[in-house]
């Protein structure tokens, strides 16, 4: 069972507690975008092997979105950070890089 | 190759069983293959005998990481049906419904097809018009399937509880020529056919890389060395992402665990299928008496074979109020699988956007089923560079221009 640390309540939540949300950090595209453009951002999700950026609410507990990076490979969570932010903050940047030394990084 | 045969078993018997060959040789790849299929997982092994047999092409090498059948071939739960509802999933499914059928004499080798029949039950009211639609739309497409009577329910399958406290059953979608197979039988006949038309399965070999030159496959790089090829099929469920980004383009695919669980073995209890979506939980009894039981996805991008245990206990929860008698059952064995699911539900096979590589992936829960037509269709797609019938709507672009194959607004769950 995956346990995620809810970086607004501070509850180590277990997965059932949770929602997942799929990929975080998407770029949205509104009316007047192109077929690639609207593609890219309803389907084409990086679906990596490894370091996964991803949404997830606190479903049962405080009821707030955050965001996560996590291995898809292992389970294993480097962090979790608010929602409110365009790409991963430094400090998780770091620490997924202390774990993966052979990580391409974050794009 | 040896026919298998009753006259076959009787000579053996007479010799101390000492005749009997091996299904398929293990070559050492060659320089070069008129054609390339990355997996040999059902679906990788039926593209290569279709093309075998269908084409004339058997200048081809099947490659795989793992053993073969050794994926999702041998982690799902045998169900094979064909009650889509949208007519390009009803025509694919189907077709490969009537292959299960001659698939044992047509391959010389026992896949143990049991039409035992498929129910659907419908515990709400919407499910009840969702069915009565699929039945009908089923009538037009030439699948034979009826929605039945809770009364015809409980005779059809009588350990099932059909006056539930939260979710009584209604009616069902009853598909009587749907049923089971034996998974692996699948994979190895497959493989017995393709390696006596002279095809070379090489497992314990890893696709390291795809090399391609002006938007043509030359070959791919594999932990045995480089392999070139002519013409490149990918086939690998799960990882399809990782292989389309050696190739150079991204897919419109998620990975997630599915899991599947069976029973401690009991005596014969139910000789139909039976699927509830509503609760979401489905189940049939195995030839050794275990119950085979599917759960649901996991909601996260995962690739590592296993799943969530909440699953597992949230379909047995939904099952035991639908079979009140396997209360007390204890589970022998959990398992997952790593599945690739498309934004709507559907398959992909299709052309790419390197000339001559062509992808097959996108079955998300439902692939067993559809192993022979899927086969038919990417055999038919690689051997004439151009999809036909089965496979035209199933191309990767539909997804940019809007044509969805809708099956999960169709299908809801466990499809």
């Amino acid at each position: 069972m995956l346990l995620i640390e809810c970086p607004y309540c501070g509850v180590k939540a277990e997965e059932t507690e949770l929602s997942p949300g799929y990929e975080a950090h998407l770029k949205r595209f509104g009316p007047g975008s192109t077929d690639e453009e609207f593609e890219a951002y309803m389907f084409a999700r990086k679906n990596p092997k490894g370091v996964h950026f991803e949404r997830w609410r606190h479903a049962y507990g405080c009821g707030k979105w955050f965001l996560a990076a996590r291995c898809t490979a292992t389970l294993e969570v480097f962090g979790t950070y608010p929602a409110q932010v365009g790409e991963p903050p430094a400090d998780i940047i770091e620490k997924i890089k202390a774990r993966r030394p052979d990580w391409k990084g974050y794009k | 190759m040896k026919r298998y045969s009753v006259f076959a078993i009787a000579r053996e018997a007479l010799r101390y069983h000492t005749g009997w060959e091996r299904a398929w040789r293990s070559p050492q790849p060659k320089k070069e293959y008129d054609a390339i299929i990355v997996g040999a997982g059902g679906h990788g092994l039926a593209t290569a005998y279709y093309l075998g047999k269908n084409h004339g092409i058997t200048n081809v090498a099947i490659i795989e990481k793992g053993w073969l059948g050794g994926g999702n071939t041998g982690r799902n739960t045998t169900i094979i049906r064909s009650n889509y509802l949208q007519d390009s999933s009803a025509a694919i499914y189907e077709k490969a419904r009537s292959l299960y059928e001659t698939m044992s004499q047509d391959l010389n080798y026992n896949v143990m097809f049991s039409p035992r029949g498929v129910m659907m039950l419908a515990q709400t009211h919407h499910e009840v018009r969702g069915y009565l639609r699929t039945a009908h739309a089923n009538k037009l497409q030439g699948v034979e399937t009826e929605f039945i009577t809770p009364q015809r329910v409980k005779e059809l399958c009588p350990i099932l509880n059909i006056d539930g406290p939260r979710y009584p059953v209604l009616g069902a979608l009853w598909q009587p020529r749907g049923g089971t197979g034996r998974h692996d039988a699948v994979a190895w006949g497959y493989a017995r056919a393709c390696s006596a038309m002279g095809m070379d399965i090489i497992q314990q070999c890893e696709v390291k890389g795809v090399r391609s030159e002006n938007g043509v496959v030359k070959g791919v790089e594999t932990t045995k060395g480089y392999i070139g090829c002519k013409k490149l099929g990918i086939v690998v469920a799960g990882h399809s992402g990782q292989v389309a980004d050696m190739a150079g383009f991204r897919l419109p695919v998620e990975a997630v665990a599915l899991q599947a669980l069976v029973s401690e073995p009991i005596k014969p209890c139910m000789d139909v299928v039976v699927m509830a979506n509503t609760v979401h939980g489905y189940m049939s009894q195995s030839d050794k008496g275990e119950m085979v039981i599917g759960g649901g996805t996991d909601g996260f991008n995962n690739y590592t074979q296993r799943g969530s245990f909440h699953h597992i206990e949230e379909t047995l929860r939904a099952l035991i109020e639908t079979f009140p008698m396997i209360s007390r059952l204890k589970m022998l064995r959990q398992w997952g699988g790593i599945v690739d699911m498309t934004g709507d539900r559907s398959p992909i096979i299709s052309k790419t956007p390197l000339g001559n590589c062509f992808i097959n992936c996108g079955w998300g829960t439902g692939g067993f089923k559809a192993i022979p037509g899927s086969g038919w269709a990417m055999a038919d797609l690689m051997a004439k560079g151009e999809p036909g019938p089965l496979a035209a709507e199933f191309d990767m672009w539909r997804f940019k221009e809007g044509r969805f194959i809708d099956e999960s607004v169709a299908a809801g769950v466990a499809h």
